[in-house]
């Protein structure tokens, strides 16, 4: 059979675009990040994005380890525990200029038991977000921090 | 990345430090003008071809970040693959096995 140029043209593409997937095929599959969450300017802002309008519960059930008092605020430890059968995790620090610092997104086999060093640019509430069964629970901190992580 | 995988009572707990500059797009340099910011956005764990870990990052995360977190079902010898893609679209995955 003989092949027309345009039929030649069609399958090449079709073969070049069967390889270009195979190649770039991840092996991961990376989570859209959620860039209007990130780059919120207020902690309202912040919490819509990445929340919508759930309604929020301040919890015990949520644990915060956090110092009172940070001496460097380029590196505030901190972790987040839960019994709650919670989705993702998100902890907020009110007063940076962009206030979600991360998000975990919990999976089947995760415990929700995890641990981040963040930034603060001055004293501020730390929050925790943890969605569960369609609600927000909450808890917060107050970090004192004596030098600033944000500036130069 | 450094990663620690080791089990402990019946979960893996790992604990991993990244290298990575994290520059948070607001800094300035000696030439007063803005250090563009370049930072990890998104950090995954694999093990056995399922994902334990998944976590967001934003510019407010320090330099070098460390995380810890821990997952069930892992055993000693199993790899745990972690991977980070940051802003710029660099990626970058570390197997380690789990002790």
């Amino acid at each position: 059979m003989k092949t027309s140029r345009r039929q030649f043209l069609v399958r090449f593409a079709q073969t070049a675009s069967l390889f270009a997937a195979a190649i770039n095929f991840p092996r991961i599959v990376w989570a859209s990040w959620n860039t209007k969450a990130f780059t919120a300017e207020n902690l309202n802002g912040a919490i819509a994005e990445s929340y919508g309008d759930l309604p929020i519960i301040d919890s015990d059930a949520l644990k915060l380890k956090a110092p009172s008092i940070a001496e460097n605020g380029a590196v505030v430890p901190i972790s987040v525990k839960t019994d709650l059968p919670v989705t993702n995790i998100s902890v907020f620090v009110e007063k940076n200029p962009s206030p979600l610092a991360c998000r975990f997104n919990i999976q089947p086999r995760m415990t929700a038991n995890v641990s981040a060093r963040i930034r603060m640019g001055e004293t501020s509430n730390l929050i925790v977000l943890a969605e569960a069964d369609g609600k927000l629970y909450r808890t917060s901190q107050e970090i004192k921090v004596t030098i600033g992580g944000c500036g130069g | 990345m450094k990663v620690k995988a080791k089990v402990k009572k019946g979960a893996v707990v790992v604990k991993l430090l990244a290298k990575h500059p994290m520059e948070t797009g607001r800094r300035k340099g000696k030439d007063g003008k803005l250090i563009p910011g370049h930072y990890i956005t998104e950090l995954e764990g694999v093990h056995n071809g399922e994902r334990v870990f998944q976590a967001e990052l934003g510019p407010a995360v320090s330099k070098d970040p460390y995380l810890a977190f821990s997952f069930t079902g892992g055993n000693t010898g199993d790899t745990l693959t972690m991977s980070w893609l940051d802003n710029t679209g660099e990626t970058k995955s570390t197997d380690v096995a789990i002790r």
